[in-house]
């Protein structure tokens, strides 16, 4: 295993256009896939991967994040021999707060210094897959690279925005640019980084010395030419989730079996809080097809192509359609919903329409009644 | 440590034999239940609802999947450091140990550990019911009625009071008479097996019953009677919810469909008493296009490709396309292939049915498959019995 790793997932900055998804959490705490949060997919993946340290950077609206992860008990890192540690900013000053990850990250060196590992692991939230890092790690000392950047070949642009990555003929890296950049590559970045440790020290310590306080960007990218900087290539599911529709889009890959099994359990489980919610319950006259529901459910319509949170109730005559439904949302008799999402707690009354379009799907605000 | 107003004792050491393959290499309490839950997950979430943060489990038959389970009780908020969960199976002593040779000796066994509490009263429970209730409110009716023990009793069907203990009660709701698994019943006014003593006047009866030879040691055979000829007061706790003792293939299988009804008896629903459970952690179940699910239970990280009606399937449940699984109870990473007809049957955890089989009928008795079995196309050759 990989005891000699130390996890970072780094919420500092996390870009975010989930509209009113992210008013009131941060990207990491959004619910995704029935009875997950962004957060679990990076974390269950550190720790499955042996990593039992990991440090979480938060950096605003963190009460849901506290409260997803409480002491780390649902990814078994609450004993002796591991630890998660959620590190939200630390700063005299309010102007602070909105400084770059590097400076967040030496207000956190103790972090760093104290922890014995050699190496560490950055990730953040927003990436959705389910990956061992075990291989990556493996490949990065063994080509002797001074940071492997993780990433992913696809066809298509992701759904969400990404930095695009040019791998030269030898494997190094030789341009990594921004989501609006002109980068004509199929290699999308997956904004995971393997390095040593007294590497992240050092970078962290020049960078700012030189006023330059992020870590991708500055320390990063204007290394490109002097570092030996590498990618390691990903071959699973990867979903990137930091637009609305982004979000969306790749909620309803989920209904893809295939997706599904490998996203959920290869190479390993994703975990979550856990909530004592009973199993799903079908009323006589229920109809599902092509649907994901979590516990707790309770349905006496119809439900098609949709994602229901746990402790959904769906009325008798109503139908929800290409939709997700967060955690206690209950949608009331004869109701339709079509393309929707609605945020947890929220109340659609009886006879209500709401219909979205593909790009842009009907958004309920938590706990609204409609 | 502080003096404890309560503790329970739960009786969890059941053989189940009557359960069959399904208590082949696991204890009764640890069953499967409802979809997630095991049956002792009931006891225990009483328990943690009434209040009472200490409880000793008494194990005996194939503890493993038992004590695994149970770990340290955090999932029913039972990891203490005052109290908490104990796990109690016999042991050896230097004069020689024994098994627990009946429910009382089970307890007198322990009275070590109920002393270290040094508590006012003990709750003495089993682990094989399915029921719901607040133990604090019958404690109140003990204590207001100055009672020395206190049995919380139910109203069963005349044809099935003959499996329990039937007493007779008079109008201040006293005990004037007890008998245990009688022939003929009088009445039909059954023991829970729910009992609170309070604990001076328990133990002096648990050591005068140790002492005698003759006795079977126990509760219900025993210690009742011996107290109802003495002049202790034993008070009757009339329990008016669903209670269900799932002790045959036959009572396990319809408290499952019990819990099926419109609106059931015992709502597995209800936000103020969750029952806990140690959860599985499973992505949510996903109903490919072409299932059908009406009436039933389904639990997280199952597939349905087929139909499944009147049912209840525990997590990781796989169902090929083309198959019915009707009024059946399906335990926890069973796979059912394709055009599979599934009725009226109880399948144990981790069984394959292979494509094409039909199991159990509309009509007769509940059909079991045991845990880990694989059902092939001939498979009425390896239909288990029912005992």
């Amino acid at each position: 295993m990989n005891a000699n790793v130390l996890g970072v997932i780094n919420l500092i900055h996390e870009s975010d256009e989930l509209e009113s998804l992210t008013a009131s959490r941060c990207l990491a705490t959004v619910p995704f896939g029935a009875r997950y949060r962004l957060i679990d997919f990076a974390l269950s993946s550190m720790v499955n991967s042996g990593i039992t340290n990991v440090a979480v950077f938060a950096h605003t609206k963190y009460r849901s994040l506290m409260d997803h992860l409480g002491s780390g008990k649902d990814w078994d890192l609450h004993h002796r021999q591991s630890g998660l540690f959620v590190l939200p900013p630390v700063t005299g000053d309010i102007s602070e707060v909105s400084r770059g990850d590097l400076f967040h990250f030496y207000q956190h060196r103790d972090y760093f210094t104290r922890s014995p590992f050699e190496y560490v692991v950055i990730t953040r939230s927003h990436m959705v897959c389910n990956i061992d890092f075990g291989p990556a790690i493996a490949e990065h000392r063994a080509s002797g690279a001074d940071i492997t950047v993780i990433c992913k070949r696809q066809l298509e642009p992701p759904d969400g925005k990404a930095r695009m990555v040019e791998i030269g003929k030898d494997g190094r890296i030789t341009a990594i640019q921004d989501h609006y950049g002109r980068l004509r590559s199929d290699v999308v970045s997956m904004e995971m980084y393997v390095m040593r440790k007294d590497l992240l020290l050092e970078l962290v310590d020049t960078s700012l010395a030189q006023g330059q306080d992020h870590l991708v960007r500055h320390a990063i990218m204007s290394r490109i030419g002097r570092l030996d900087i590498r990618a390691y290539l990903f071959d699973g599911y990867l979903g990137v989730i930091n637009t609305l529709a982004g979000y969306y889009r790749n909620s309803m890959e989920l209904l893809r079996p295939d997706v599904w099994r490998s996203l959920f359990f290869e190479p390993g489980p994703i975990y979550t809080k856990v909530k004592d919610e009973p199993p799903a319950r079908y009323a006589e006259g229920a109809m599902t097809s092509n649907s994901l529901i979590a516990n707790g459910c309770v349905i006496e319509g119809t439900v098609v192509n949709s994602i229901l949170f746990r402790g959904v109730q769906i009325g008798k005559g109503a139908v929800v359609r290409n939709s997700i439904v967060m955690q206690n949302g209950l949608v009331g008799e004869g109701s339709v919903l079509e393309r929707a999402i609605l945020d947890k707690d929220v109340t659609i009354e009886p006879g209500r329409e709401l219909r979205g379009a593909v790009q842009s799907p009907f958004l309920a605000v938590k706990r609204k009644v409609i | 440590m502080s003096r404890k107003r309560m503790i329970a004792m739960l009786l969890a050491g059941g053989e189940g034999k009557r359960l069959g393959v399904l208590t082949k290499d696991l204890a009764k309490p640890a069953v499967h239940f409802g979809g997630k839950y095991r049956i002792i997950d009931f006891a225990l979430s009483n328990c943690a609802h009434s209040g009472i943060d200490t409880v000793g489990v008494l194990t005996q038959y194939q503890p493993l999947v038992l004590n695994t389970y149970l770990g340290i009780g955090s999932p029913w908020g039972l990891d203490r450091r005052d109290g908490g969960m104990a796990i109690l199976p016999p042991y050896m002593k230097s004069k020689g140990g024994m098994w627990y040779k009946g429910t009382a000796n089970a307890i007198y066994q322990n009275m070590g550990f109920i002393d270290r509490f040094d508590p006012e009263y003990v709750l003495i429970i089993s682990g094989d019911h399915i029921y719901k209730m607040d133990y604090d409110l019958m404690l109140a009716e003990h204590e207001a009625r100055g009672a020395d023990a206190t049995i919380a009793c139910v109203e069963v069907d005349w044809k099935e009071a003959g499996r329990f203990g039937i007493m007779h009660v008079n109008d201040d709701g006293q005990i004037v008479a007890f008998t245990e698994k009688p022939k003929t019943p009088t009445s039909n006014l059954a023991s829970m097996g729910v009992y609170i003593f309070s604990w001076p006047v328990l133990q002096r009866y648990l050591i005068r019953d140790e002492s005698n030879r003759l006795s079977g040691n126990d509760f219900g055979k025993d210690i009742i009677p011996a107290m109802l000829q003495d002049d202790v007061r034993l008070q009757a706790y009339r329990f008016g919810g669903y209670w269900k003792d799932v002790g045959t293939l036959e009572s396990l299988w319809e408290a499952n469909m019990d819990l099926l009804a419109g609106e059931p008896p015992l709502d597995l629903h209800d936000s103020r008493w969750r029952i806990y459970s140690v959860n599985p952690n499973r992505p949510a179940h996903y109903s490919a296009p072409g299932a059908e699910i009406a009436g039933s239970l389904v639990n997280e990280g199952c597939v349905v490709e087929g139909s499944v009606r009147r049912s209840v399937l525990f997590y990781g449940v796989q169902t090929g396309a083309g198959s019915h699984v009707e009024a059946s109870v399906v335990m926890p990473n069973v796979k059912i292939g394709r055009d599979v007809q599934i009725c009226r049957a109880i399948i144990g955890e981790g069984a394959v049915i292979a494509d094409g089989v039909s199991i159990g009928s509309p009509h007769g008795g509940v059909t079991v498959i045991g845990s880990d079995e694989f059902v092939a196309a001939d498979h009425a050759l390896m239909e288990v019995k029912q005992p």
